[in-house]
C-alpha cells in the first residue's frame, strides 16, 4: 500500500518536472525542475532495491552535474526572443530524436510484454540477500575487473584530455606561488629608518 | 515502536510502520531544534570567552534562553520580499537548506540500534544529501536578484563543490578500513582499533592524517570560519542571505547551526568511535552512549568555536588552492595507501 503511494508519488513527480522540465519558461527553473526529476527517479530507484544506484544518482548529478548546470544557466544573459527563433532552428533534430526516444521506448515496453529477462539465468548470478553495494562491488573487481579498468582509463584520457585541451599558458602574468609567500619573513620586507625631520624617506 | 502500533494499537504493519516512523522523526528533529538554539548560546558564549567579553548574558540565567528571544523576535519581524526577486525560488532556497540539514540525520545511529534508517548505504546518503544543501545557498544568492548575493552564492557553490571532492576521498579510507557503508557498522568497527584498546579509527596513526583533514574540510563544507567567505562581512555584507529578513532567516540559520551540529556528531562517529567510550575498558561501557557521541559533539563543537574565535578567514584562492592542490591529492594518496596496507595486512604480500 505504502510502496504503491510511493511509486505512484514519485513516478508522477518525475513525469511532472520532466515536462516543466521543457516547457518552463526561465532555465533556472528548468534546472531545478530537472534536479526534482532526478531526486524522484533516486526514489524510484530504492523502490525497486537499487539503494547504491539511487545514491549515486543523487550524488553524481544532483550533486555535482546540476550544480555546474545551474552555475552556467544562471550566468546566462537570457535572451527570450533569440530563444523563440531557436526552437524553430533546432525543431527538426529536436522532433527526430524525440521519435527515436519514443519508438525505443515502445520497443522496451513490446519486448518487457513478451516476457521478462530471465534474471537466474544471468553469467553471473548473485546471492539474493547480499546487499547491492557489495554484490557490485564483487562483480567489478572480480568478473569485470578489466572493463572496469579500462572506463577508469577512458575518463583519465578524457579528464586529461580536457585539461590539455583548455589550458592556456599566458606569459607575463603574476601568479602567486605560496611557498614563496609563506617563506618571507617580516625583517626581509620591513626595513626600520629614522628619518630626520623635513627630509623624507628613500624608497 | 512498530511493534507497539502493530499489536497494541492494531494497526496494519504499514501503517504502523509509518506512524512509528513519524515519531521517530519528530523524536529526533524536535530535541535538534532545542540543541541548536542552545548550541548558537554555546557557540557565543565561547566566542566571548575567547575574546574575554561576557556574551548574552541578559535574557533568563546566564543569558540562556537568548536563543528563544531571539527566535521570538525573528518570528514576529515581517518577510521581506524583495520586488525584483524571484519569488518562488527565494521562499524555497531556505526550505530546501532547513530540510536537508534535518533529512541527514535519519541515518546518524547515537546508540547501539538507536537510529531511523540503518540502511547499508548511510554514508553515501549523507554525501548525497550533503550535496543538495548547496542548493539552498546557490538559489538564495540568484533568487535575490542583488548582486552581493550572487558573488556569494557562486564562491558558496565552487566552495562546497571543491570540498566534497576531499571528504567523499577522506571517507573512502573510512570504508575501506570498517568494510562497510553503514554508520553503525563503522562505529563497530572502530571498537579496540589496532588492539591497542582504544575506541576510533583517530588512534589508528594511518587514519589520524584523515580525521583531521575531515576536521578541516567539514569547517569548509559548512562555511564555518575561517572558510565562511560565502559570508564574509566586509566583503559582501551578509552573503547569500543579504536580502533575507525574519522567518525565512531564521530558517537558514537553524539549518546552519544544524549542519553544524552534524559535521561535529560525524566527526566523533567516523573516526572517534561514535557512541563507543573513547577506552575500550569494560566499566565505560556502563555510561549510555548517546551520552559519550554527546560529550564528543560538544568537545568537537568547541573545536569549531575555538577555530572560529582565533583563526582569520582564508582568502578564496588559498581556500581553492587548500581543496584542489592539498587536500584533494593527499585524500586520494591516502586511499592507495590505506587499501595497500590492508592488503598487505588480510591478503599479504604476493598472493
Amino acid at each position: 500500500m505504502i510502496q504503491a503511494i510511493a511509486f505512484y508519488l514519485f513516478a508522477a513527480v518525475v513525469i511532472v518536472s520532466g515536462a516543466l522540465t521543457i516547457s518552463s519558461r526561465n532555465p533556472v527553473h528548468s534546472v531545478m525542475w530537472l534536479i526534482l526529476a532526478f531526486f524522484n527517479a533516486a526514489g524510484l530507484m530504492v523502490l525497486v532495491g537499487a539503494e547504491f544506484i539511487a545514491m549515486l544518482l543523487v550524488i553524481v548529478y544532483v550533486g555535482a552535474v546540476a550544480v555546474l548546470f545551474l552555475f552556467v544557466v544562471m550566468m546566462m544573459d537570457i535572451d527570450f526572443a533569440q530563444l523563440r527563433t531557436d526552437v524553430a532552428r533546432y525543431a527538426t533534430i529536436g522532433l527526430a530524436l524525440g521519435t527515436a526516444l519514443a519508438v525505443e521506448v515502445m520497443i522496451a515496453a513490446f519486448a518487457w510484454s513478451e516476457g521478462r529477462i530471465d534474471l537466474a539465468r544471468r553469467a553471473a548470478p548473485i546471492d539474493p540477500a547480499m546487499p547491492n553495494i557489495a554484490a557490485l562491488g564483487q562483480l567489478l573487481y572480480t568478473r569485470y575487473l578489466f572493463l572496469f579498468e579500462a572506463a577508469g582509463f577512458v575518463l583519465l584520457v578524457a579528464m586529461i584530455g580536457a585539461i590539455v585541451l583548455t589550458h592556456r599558458e599566458r606569459a607575463g602574468t603574476r601568479s602567486q606561488h605560496v611557498g614563496r609567500q609563506v617563506a618571507r619573513r617580516p625583517q626581509d620586507a620591513t626595513r626600520n629608518v629614522k628619518p630626520t625631520v623635513g627630509q623624507g624617506v628613500e624608497l | 515502536m512498530t511493534e507497539f502500533f502493530n499489536t497494541t494499537v492494531g494497526l496494519g504493519y504499514e501503517w504502523s510502520w509509518f506512524l512509528a516512523t513519524i515519531v521517530g522523526i519528530l523524536v529526533i528533529a524536535l530535541p535538534l531544534m532545542l540543541a541548536v538554539a542552545m548550541i548558537i548560546y554555546a557557540d557565543r558564549k565561547i566566542w566571548a570567552a575567547m575574546a574575554m567579553r561576557r556574551g548574552p548574558n541578559v535574557v533568563g540565567p546566564f543569558g540562556l534562553l537568548q536563543s528563544f528571544a531571539d527566535g521570538l523576535k525573528v518570528f514576529l519581524q515581517e518577510t521581506i520580499i524583495p520586488t525584483a526577486a524571484n519569488k518562488g525560488l527565494f521562499l524555497l532556497a531556505p526550505i530546501i537548506t532547513f530540510t536537508v540539514a534535518l533529512i541527514v540525520w535519519a541515518v546518524v545511529p547515537f546508540q547501539a540500534g538507536v537510529v531511523l534508517a540503518d540502511i547499508n548505504v548511510g554514508l553515501l546518503y549523507i554525501l548525497a544529501a550533503s550535496s543538495l544543501g548547496v542548493y539552498g545557498v546557490i538559489l538564495a544568492g540568484w533568487a535575490s536578484n542583488s548582486k552581493y548575493p550572487f558573488y556569494s552564492a557562486l564562491r558558496a557553490a565552487a566552495q562546497m563543490v571543491s570540498y566534497e571532492v576531499a571528504i567523499g576521498f577522506t571517507l573512502i579510507s573510512v570504508v575501506l578500513w570498517a568494510g562497510t557503508f553503514n554508520l553503525s557498522g563503522i562505529v563497530l568497527g572502530q571498537q579496540n582499533v589496532m588492539g591497542i584498546h582504544l575506541n576510533g579509527f583517530g588512534f589508528n596513526p594511518l587514519l589520524f592524517p584523515m580525521a583531521v583533514l575531515f576536521l578541516i574540510s567539514s569547517l569548509a563544507e559548512t562555511q564555518r570560519p575561517p572558510f565562511d567567505l560565502t559570508e564574509a562581512e566586509s566583503e559582501l555584507v551578509a552573503g547569500y542571505q543579504t536580502e533575507y529578513s525574519s522567518m525565512s532567516f531564521a530558517l537558514f540559520w537553524l539549518g546552519e547551526y544544524a549542519n553544524v551540529i552534524l559535521m561535529c556528531v560525524l566527526n566523533a562517529t567516523l573516526f572517534w568511535g561514535g557512541w563507543l567510550p573513547p577506552v575500550d575498558w569494560a566499566p565505560l561501557y556502563a555510561v549510555p552512549g548517546i551520552l559519550w557521541l554527546f560529550a564528543k559533539m560538544l568537545l568537537f563543537f568547541f573545536v569549531f568555536g575555538w577555530i572560529k574565535a582565533t583563526v582569520p578567514r582564508y582568502r578564496y584562492d588559498q581556500l581553492m588552492r587548500l581543496g584542489w592542490k592539498v587536500f584533494l591529492p593527499l585524500s586520494l594518496f591516502w586511499v592507495f595507501l590505506v587499501s595497500g596496507v590492508l592488503m598487505w595486512m588480510r591478503v599479504g604480500f604476493g598472493s
